[in-house]
């Protein structure tokens, strides 16, 4: 007779959607997790009283809890961890609501680091959930500002009612009607110095961020590379 | 019999260590150590401050002046009236500040969507905004609640990490800056807080009807809890007095409901790419408790993300009849209204969504006459009598 050992929260790969990989490259993966810095600071053990998954906002919605995530790296559960790496990571809303831990660990900050290694890797997960999300990654990274006046475009925000397209219509005007001397842009928050963008550039460029994207969209990692290399090169500054 | 393997199970646990008290530790003690050591710059809270209690009761020294407003990305873009109302309140209490464009997001919003960076980058960003406002003098004042959380987070990284440090301050070596600490990590809402009774005593409009409910931001006292001001006079001091601190001195109503805790379900990559989930997530579990509960006449958070997610999540829910539809705003533009600002040349309320406009009346602003007088703005600048509306002309 089959003894059944399994994990009772594992899901099959085919059910869960993903392709499986060799136990060695989970491993890899999961050591990368265990190796980050924070991790320790993170995880110290788990009572599993279920308290981070009331406070949870993604556990009322998603098949998703947090307390899984503690426990599943106070095991070392590589498969499970794996699996997690696989979906349920980008379901977190990365509130920090689960910090009301009485033993003091941060499952959103598990995942946090869980999510770094999905994107260094290139993990089929994470390519997954930030479809659409390249031209943010472009906002942030080239302008320094991620969030700008003139994304509020009706058709990208069908849902926020007609008061959108009121914004995006009076735009340039409204912006210019702002007392704040830093408040007129459109394309960006606010006034960025050029000084400024140099140094952001440099600061992705020295810690190896702008080498990420390239693991999740390859394209847009180019034309980033590009934009932040010819105003290094315009300035004179040598890497 | 079977041998249960005891001893095979304990290798494969791990043991944890933790202090028993929870409480995190007073911080300064150890950054000043730091600084002792030559490891970096305190950048110190200007003289002229206020102490306010924090939730272990640690005393924060809340600067009222000479400020650096590290400013929000999506405050500023979305909500402008947010970022003005601050402005003006300084302006209007008589506070000198900077407002730089030597500063970038804190780009954590990304960070906590897509993790499409890491934890020395994240740390470099942070550290190169506070050197940019220590070279200034002024002393950094942190718009939003996720960019004050996570600079919170990279204190104590900074701090725990000597690899860290080192890295980081490699990076900020070929930027020519060095690596500096503000003595406090101040966030506005901390400001209007201190403030509160200098604001009240600028109030003139009554608010003593307006009936309030409070979302306190989740970046702001659950992520490194420390730091957040927990007062006895606010709650018993058993969840943060700020907003709720501000409300209630301005006279107005601050009403209970049941899902005060809870997230506003913005989720970073959800409201973005996923907004299903931030929608439901915002009406079922705030706006339609509130307006169940409490029937509140506005709701005042203050976080860049909070605000978003719970005026702009009710129009898809009105359309399907629920019960929502009720305005949203930071405190900041509340408690500028309430010391006479202009809803729309100030406040700049016409970029919300939730019909804000019988709360106006119930102020007891005439907002139809107010949009008559911005609109007027609008066509001074459209006819280009002027390039952009000034300070002067909302009378700070
Ligand atoms: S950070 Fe993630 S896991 Fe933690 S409470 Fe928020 S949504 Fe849940
Ligand atoms: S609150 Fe902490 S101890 Fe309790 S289940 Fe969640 S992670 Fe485990």
């Amino acid at each position: 007779m089959a003894t059944i050992t399994m994990d009772p929260y594992y899901k099959a790969p085919k059910v869960a959607g993903f392709a499986d990989v060799p136990g060695e490259e989970k491993e890899r993966l999961i050591a990368e997790v265990v190796a980050d810095p924070r991790f320790h600071d993170y995880l110290y053990g788990c009572y599993e009283c279920g308290i981070c998954v009331a406070a949870c906002p993604s556990a009322r919605f998603y098949d998703f809890s947090p307390r899984l995530i503690a426990q599943a790296a106070a095991r070392r559960d590589v498969e499970l961890m794996f699996q997690q790496m696989q979906e349920d990571i980008w379901e977190c809303s990365q509130c920090f609501s689960c910090l009301r831990c009485p033993r003091g660990n941060n499952p959103g900050g598990i995942i946090t680091v869980m999510r770094e290694v999905a994107v260094n890797n290139g993990l089929a997960s994470a390519r997954e959930a930030l479809e659409g999300y390249s031209r943010i990654i472009y906002k942030i990274m080239s302008t320094g500002t991620q969030v700008s006046p003139d994304m509020l475009q009706p058709d990208a925000f069908p849902d926020w009612g007609p008061e959108v397209a009121d914004v995006s219509e009076s735009l340039a005007l409204w912006r210019r009607a702002l007392p704040p001397e830093t408040h007129h842009t459109t394309t960006t928050g606010w006034a960025v110095a050029d000084r400024t963008l140099i140094e952001l550039y440099l600061i992705w460029l020295e810690t190896g961020a702008l080498d990420m994207i390239s693991q999740v969209d390859e394209g847009l990692h180019m034309i980033l590379e590009e934009v932040m290399e010819e105003r290094l090169e315009e300035e004179g500054i040598e890497r | 019999m079977t041998t249960v393997p005891v001893e095979m199970i304990k290798t494969k646990k791990e043991r944890f260590d933790r202090v028993p008290d929870r409480r995190s530790a007073d911080f300064h003690e150890e950054l000043f150590r730091l600084e002792d050591a030559g490891e970096l710059i305190v950048q110190r809270v200007p003289e002229d401050f206020v102490a306010v209690p924090t939730k272990y009761g640690v005393t924060k020294k809340i600067p009222r002046g000479h400020l650096w407003h590290h400013k929000s990305c999506g405050q500023c873009g979305h909500i402008p009236g947010y970022s003005t109302s601050i402005y003006w309140i300084m302006r209007k209490l008589g506070y000198d500040y900077h407002d730089p464009r030597d500063q970038t997001s804190c780009t954590a919003w990304n960070y906590y969507a897509s993790a499409t960076s890491n934890q020395a980058a994240q740390a470099a960003v942070a550290l190169r905004n506070f050197a940019a406002a220590y070279e200034t003098g002024y002393f950094p004042l942190i718009h939003c609640g996720t960019s004050y959380g996570h600079y919170k987070e990279v204190r104590a990284e900074i701090m725990r990490h000597p690899e860290l440090r080192a890295q980081v301050r490699k990076v900020l070596e070929k930027l020519g800056k060095p690596l500096v600490m503000p003595e406090e990590i101040v966030h506005y809402s901390e400001y209007l807080y201190a403030l509160r009774d200098e604001i009240k005593q600028n109030q003139v409009r009554d608010f003593s009807g307006i009936g309030v409910t409070v979302h306190p931001a989740c970046h702001y006292y659950k992520l490194v809890e420390g730091d957040a001001i927990y007062d006895p006079d606010v709650y018993q001091g058993q969840r943060t007095a700020v907003v709720t601190g501000l409300a209630t001195a301005l006279g107005a109503d601050v009403r209970e409901y049941s899902t005060w805790f809870d997230c506003c379900g913005f989720g970073f990559r959800h409201i973005l790419v996923q907004r299903d989930f931030t929608r439901s997530f915002a009406t079922m579990r705030k706006i339609e408790v509130m307006k169940e509960e409490a029937n509140p006449d506005v709701v005042l958070t203050h976080d860049t993300g909070c605000v978003t997610t719970l005026d702009k999540s009710q129009f898809a829910a009105q359309a399907h009849g629920r019960n929502v539809g009720v305005p949203v705003m930071s405190e900041a533009q509340f408690a500028a209204l309430a010391m006479g600002a202009h809803p729309f040349r100030v406040c700049q309320l016409h970029w919300h969504s939730a019909n804000y406009r019988p709360l106006l009346e119930k102020m007891g602003i005439d907002w139809e006459k107010a949009w008559a007088e911005f609109q007027d703005e609008v066509g001074r600048l459209e006819r280009n009598e002027k390039e952009f509306s000034t300070w002067e002309d909302v009378g700070v």
